[in-house]
């Protein structure tokens, strides 16, 4: 009699399986790299910032610094021994310390070493800096209007001929939209631990998305090889995009000054510091001139995007690119152009944000379609299925790639139907005819969001995979963690690989010491890349073991089969841990590093041709709002979310970035307001004055479903889609269902024109200039 | 009076005993640099994430009372003789495993990058302890103070609905613990006074509220700190000297509520929670209001007292009380005097307070008949955040006629600022609508608010006047629905 078997490995693909550290997360054992054990002698750095927006530095005297007490050192740009700069794109634009000049307040100019963090922070802040202000631009039409230059090439994105198409169209709407920033805040601040090693050596343990990137910036200003420089990362307090690029300031600063000082060094910077000095989402001011027909097909749309990039570049270029690639959301334009305008202001510099400039892109789309619904006095839905992709020669975006895969139709018709939108509509239009003072909106809002990295040379990717005699397996993979759940959807794929149990699994750190060369985890990619590579290690290593057994077995490779835990070999069952304990007595190796490259994308920049997406990701969320006309205070009624990741690899998971991408759009276009004042301060610098939502901000009803029925037609990994961007710009359907509630005021006729955020501010001034033009109409 | 050198606790299972200590010394400071307990985490250092949340635990006659609050703007030195747990005590009951709260955010997927969770776990698990089948709006308040930036909520708030299933309170160690801990700490309380100092940072924790009144004479330019939810961020984020601090949060002399045939008398070292359930009983408008003050950590923590001394214009009780006619106590040494509320609050930054002189008591009158109450506050976010405007209305009618108005703004002016104006407006007036707007028209009279992040001029204005809507919609309306509530 043969012992029963399992019929199926716990943690396959495709099932529910918490996040591996979840138990870690509840009881506080997991470990972020401000719980690390300090190495002994460990010292403590805190930057010194500019107090002022633009200006020369004409004496910095940091006696006071030196001397206040528990001080180390003081380093300045002069202490920097490679190259004083950290710019990600190359264009030596983004010094590490400022040093004739400063161009935002909060730029870096020195930092104090000391015991501690506190005896740093307390030391700052004794500087004396004296500066020759220069004029500032804070936001980008004041950047346009004072001359200032792009940071970067702008983008213009054309099919057809959008001048004569517009000049041709039966009605045609021009306006202006702005749409605010967002900052990240990730609950785990920046943080980077730099430990000096023998010879040129420097460990830097950090929170950052991109260990290869602060692999190269910390080698770059140490003036050492990148093999000197070793970067790990078990896990992120959050990312968003946040840590994709201004983790490079903080790990280069405690990496210089712990190969100065030839001890440990952490920079950990205060929340406020974090907020003043590290990129957020760009705000956007765009114009737009649409033409359409009385249907409300849209006929032709030109279209502006300048963008608040700050000081200098960073990723502004592919954000504004995004933004470009997004601007038709899921809408056909037969004619189009669409330029970006990178415009460089005296803020800091903007960076990666979930979404990546495609949500300032998407908004603008749907901006264009309420514009329509609104001058025809129809539903945004209605307006909304006109222009959809998809007909004989309406299929093709404005960067000439063709939307092969459209399958918003029938999302967006079930979404209509399970969440029952046109009754509610219709109960809605009853309601605001009463006349209260409590108006409610609703909107349907779908998101088509393209999959890959717009640089299609970081879309590549590898993996590290060791199976130990014992039959233990370790995992890694140049992915990071940052609460999205990678590490568990890869480890899901190697189990479902192999058939072992998930518990056989290691995760492991990340580290540049392992897997070489890595992209960010960025561009909602991290499993499409990181779980293939796995895949592509697990075979290599399997390969090798049918290898084995074919032989040491006398069999075909044809008879061998990894059921549960088991290898079946011919008729015998031979548990995976005696396998690979026999197949490294047969000297096998059973270690593998795996690679993978997205196949078919191709971009020209030149051109604005290609096609630089794999495949897209689709969605949709019905909102419902009730907004208080007295203050502008609105509530979240309902929210139905019908969203599309292929053959989900951990539906849980899935549900959870849906859920969790949703509010955090909510919050950029509602609550979460970044203000600058006049010297170019930010005052919105904490969550005391920075509101993100709460538990009670979202929804009453949340509903979130995934289009299960959705298989990826690409081979993608099990044939899952991304998902860690796409459903942040189902946030937009609160947007508009806020502005319907605020028409209603007049009655449908005008459309509302709201710049994002939706403060309740900006809904109360929009109610009362409605209320203003209807009293005197 | 002997004077005892160190202050004691109990955190988690271990007393502590600490002597070498410095006022600004935090508890979070204390949990993760010295005591290595990491599972508590330092978000934003000003008590508006949640992320280091822990539960306090102190006698308060004699019961032990458990609160959750944030330990990153918590003096050390104010924990004496409290009880302290964090995130790595939460233990199974019977049978092992996780906690019944900590295992349910495990099956409910409540946690993606986990830095928030420890802190989303103890908030959690207070309310649990306080009530394990919650109703979601009970749950929304626990999680005020809490931030996640990963979840959007919805998964933690299944948890919570969900944690009863798990397990009781009646089996948790804190409770079936509870008498022996509550002896441990009856045991450190030895009616000394407690003056710790690491250099020239002194903290120093009076006996009684007499010895309060006495160190204050001696100490006139000594920091007051009660719930610390304002000085603990002079400290952590403008590196304030607040040397000598004389704490005031342990003195039970201080915290009496007494409810009396005329008037309702707070100590000024109540907190929020304190006196939630005194004033909704007498004023029910306040129970929407007493909620959106800041999350629940801070309303634990935090006094009306401290609302009050802080005098800022922004404070969420000034405009209610003010409208209410509140006075206050004012002690210095044995002398005592009376303030009108209102007349406190002298200019931005400046208030009727001599040195050595601090609040003892808030004097709030029992509500009239025939007042018509209301108090409003409008904020960017709902919950946890500091008012663009608030308003609070005190209108008494008779036979159809204002006979009396008193109607207070913050976020207005520089001080929480009674209307004048539109009282006056009012007063006399027919009770109707067209009264009413007629107030708000007034309001240019009496402010000029400012622009800033909060809000800008405009709006303030334009929403102050709305409330004035608002008040008539609900109070002489009678249009309940008038109004989104939680």
């Amino acid at each position: 009699m043969t012992a029963r078997r399992p019929i199926a490995i716990r943690g396959s693909v495709h099932t529910d399986l918490q996040h591996d550290s979840a138990t870690k997360h509840v009881t506080g054992l997991a470990t972020y790299t401000d719980d690390i054990a300090e190495p002994a002698r460990t010292l403590h750095a805190c930057l010194g910032l500019s107090t002022i927006a633009h200006g020369r530095i004409e004496a910095c005297d940091l006696d006071t610094v030196r001397s206040a007490a528990g001080v180390v050192a003081v380093l300045t740009a002069a202490d920097i021994p490679g190259v004083n700069d950290i710019s990600p794109t190359g264009l030596n634009d983004e010094p590490i310390f400022a040093e004739d000049k400063v161009e935002f307040h909060g730029q870096p100019i020195f930092a104090v070493i000391a015991e501690t963090r506190d005896a740093a922070r307390r030391a700052v802040v004794k500087a004396r800096i004296d500066y020759t202000p220069l004029p500032h631009a804070l936001d980008p039409l004041e950047a346009i209007e004072k001359g200032y230059p792009h940071v970067t090439a702008p983008l213009t994105l054309r099919r057809g001929d959008a001048d004569a198409a517009l000049a041709a169209a039966q009605h045609r709407i021009k306006g202006q939209m702005a749409v605010g920033g967002q900052d990240h805040m990730y609950l785990e601040g920046q943080i980077a631990l730099a430990i000096p090693g023998e010879d040129d050596d420097v460990t830097v343990w950090s929170s950052t998305q991109h260990p290869s990137e602060v692999q190269h910036m910390v080698g770059h200003a140490l003036g050492v090889p990148s093999n000197a420089v070793t970067v790990k990362v078990r896990r992120m307090g959050g990312g968003f995009g946040g840590k994709e690029t201004q983790m490079n300031i903080f790990a280069a600063v405690a990496a210089v000054a712990a190969k100065k000082l030839g001890r440990p060094v952490k920079l950990r910077p205060d929340r406020d510091d974090d907020m003043i000095a590290t990129g957020k989402r760009h705000d956007f001011a765009i114009d737009y001139d649409v033409g359409f027909d009385g249907e409300g097909r849209i006929e032709a749309l030109d279209a502006r995007f300048a963008a608040r990039c700050g000081f200098s570049a960073d990723l502004s270029g592919p954000v504004t690119d995004r933004a470009l690639f997004h601007a038709d959301n899921a809408y056909f334009y037969p004619a189009v152009r669409l330029q970006s305008r990178p415009m460089k202001t005296n803020t800091v510099s903007n960076t990666a944000f979930r979404g990546f400039g495609g949500p300032q892109g998407v908004i603008a789309a749907e901006r264009v379609i309420e514009e329509i619904a609104y001058a025809l006095g129809r539903d945004t839905l209605d307006i909304r299925k006109a222009n959809l992709y998809g007909g004989a020669g309406r299929d093709v975006t404005p960067y000439h790639q063709t939307v092969e895969d459209n399958i918003l139709p029938r999302l967006i018709g079930e979404l209509e139907e399970t969440a029952d939108y046109q009754t509610r509509r219709a109960a809605i239009l009853a309601h605001n005819a009463e006349g209260s003072v409590l108006r409610k909106g609703i909107a349907l809002t779908p998101v088509k969001f393209g999959i890959s990295f717009t640089a299609t040379w970081f879309n590549q990717a590898g993996a590290l995979v060791h199976v130990y005699k014992d039959g233990s397996i370790h995992l890694n993979h140049g992915g990071t963690e940052m609460g999205q759940g990678l590490n568990t959807k890869v480890a899901q794929v190697v189990a479902d690989a192999f058939q072992v149990d998930i518990d056989r699994i290691k995760i492991t750190a990340t580290s540049t010491g392992k897997v070489p060369n890595t992209s960010a985890t960025a561009a909602s990619s991290g499993s499409d890349l990181n779980a293939m590579a796995a895949l592509d290690a697990v075979e290599q290593i399997k390969a090798r073991l049918v290898a084995f057994a074919t032989e040491h077995w006398q069999t075909d490779a044809s008879a061998i089969r990894f059921a549960p835990n088991t290898v079946l070999i011919g008729d015998e069952a031979v548990p995976f841990p005696d396998l690979v304990s026999a197949a490294y007595m047969a000297r096998v190796q059973l270690s593998a590093a795996g690679f993978y490259k997205t196949p078919k994308i191709h971009w020209d920049r030149e051109t604005g041709t290609g096609r630089p997406f794999y495949y897209f990701a689709y969605g949709a969320a019905v909102s419902e709002v009730t907004v208080d006309t007295l203050t502008g205070e609105y509530r979240v009624e309902r929210t139905d979310i019908l969203h599309d990741v292929g053959r989900s690899l951990n539906p849980a998971i899935d549900l959870g970035q849906i859920e969790g991408g949703f509010v955090q759009g909510v919050g950029w276009l509602t609550s979460e307001e970044l203000w600058w004042d006049a010297e170019g301060r930010l005052r919105t610098h904490a969550p005391s004055t920075y509101k993100i939502p709460l538990a009670s901000d979202i929804p009453r009803i949340f509903n979130v479903a995934l289009a299960e029925w959705s298989e990826n037609p690409e081979r993608t990994i099990k044939r899952s889609k991304a998902v860690g961007e796409p459903p942040f710009m189902l946030g937009i359907s609160v947007f508009e269902a806020l502005s319907m509630a605020v028409a209603s005021i007049a009655d449908y006729r005008e459309c509302p024109r709201l710049d994002a955020p939706a403060t309740p501010e900006r809904v109360l001034m929009a109610i009362e200039r409605l209320r203003g033009a209807e009293s005197s109409a | 009076m002997a004077h005892r050198q160190e202050i004691r606790f109990l955190l988690n299972d271990r007393q502590v005993a600490i002597g070498d200590i410095g006022a600004s010394d935090t508890l979070l400071d204390h949990l993760r640099l010295t005591a290595a307990l990491t599972g508590t985490k330092e978000g934003c250092a000003e008590g508006d994430c949640g992320a280091c949340t822990v539960l306090v635990g102190r006698l308060r006659d004699g019961v032990l009372r458990y609160q959750p609050v944030n330990a990153c703007i918590r003096f050390l030195a104010s924990v004496d003789a409290c009880h302290v747990v964090t995130v790595e005590h939460l233990r199974a009951g019977e049978g092992g495993g996780l906690h019944p709260v900590q295992q349910a955010m495990v099956d409910h997927h409540g946690s993606q990058c986990g830095f928030c969770t420890p802190g989303i776990v103890m908030a959690l698990y207070a309310l649990w302890m306080q009530t394990p089948e919650p109703t979601r709006h009970q749950i929304e308040t626990a999680l005020q103070g809490n931030l996640c930036r990963c979840t959007g909520y919805a998964p933690i708030i299944r948890a919570a609905e969900a944690a009863a299933r798990y397990g009781t309170p009646a089996t948790d160690p804190l409770n079936t613990e509870r008498e022996a801990v509550t002896a441990r700490l009856a045991a450190l309380q030895d009616g000394h006074r407690v003056e710790v100092a690491r250099d020239d940072d002194r903290a120093i924790l009076p006996a009684s509220v007499d010895d309060l009144a006495a160190m204050l004479l001696e100490h006139p330019a000594a920091t007051v700190v009660a719930g610390a939810t304002d000085v603990g961020l002079w400290v952590t984020k403008h590196f304030r000297d607040i040397s000598p601090a004389v704490f005031t949060g342990h003195l039970e002399g201080l915290q009496q509520i007494e409810v009396g045939d005329t008037a309702m008398r707070i100590g000024a070292g109540a907190s929020y929670t304190d006196c939630e359930a005194m004033l909704a009983a007498e004023y029910p408008n306040l129970t929407e209001y007493w909620n959106r003050i800041a999350g629940w950590q801070v309303r634990n923590m935090g006094t009306v007292g401290g609302n009050i001394a802080n005098g800022s214009p922004i404070g969420d009780t000034p405009p209610v009380l003010i409208a209410l006619g509140a006075e206050i106590v004012l002690r210095r040494g044995e002398a005592r005097r009376s303030l009108a509320l209102e007349d406190f609050f002298i200019d931005y930054g400046k208030q009727d307070r001599a040195p050595g002189e601090f609040i003892e008591q808030i004097i709030i009158p029992r509500r009239a008949n025939g007042t018509h109450h209301a108090a409003y506050k409008v904020s960017k976010r709902r919950d946890d955040d500091i008012s663009s405007v608030a308003a609070a209305f005190n209108v008494t009618v008779a036979e159809g006629t204002v006979t009396a108005a008193r109607i207070a703004f913050g976020g207005m002016a520089g001080i929480p600022k009674r209307a004048k104006a539109a009282e006056a407006a009012i007063v006399g007036a027919a009770w109707s609508e067209a009264t009413l707007l007629t107030a708000a028209a007034s309001l240019d009279d009496d402010f000029a608010p400012l622009t800033d992040w909060r809000a800008s001029s405009e709006y303030r204005m334009q929403v102050a006047r709305n409330l004035f809507r608002r008040f008539w919609l609900e109070q002489g309306a009678g249009d309940a629905a008038a109004r989104l509530s939680a």
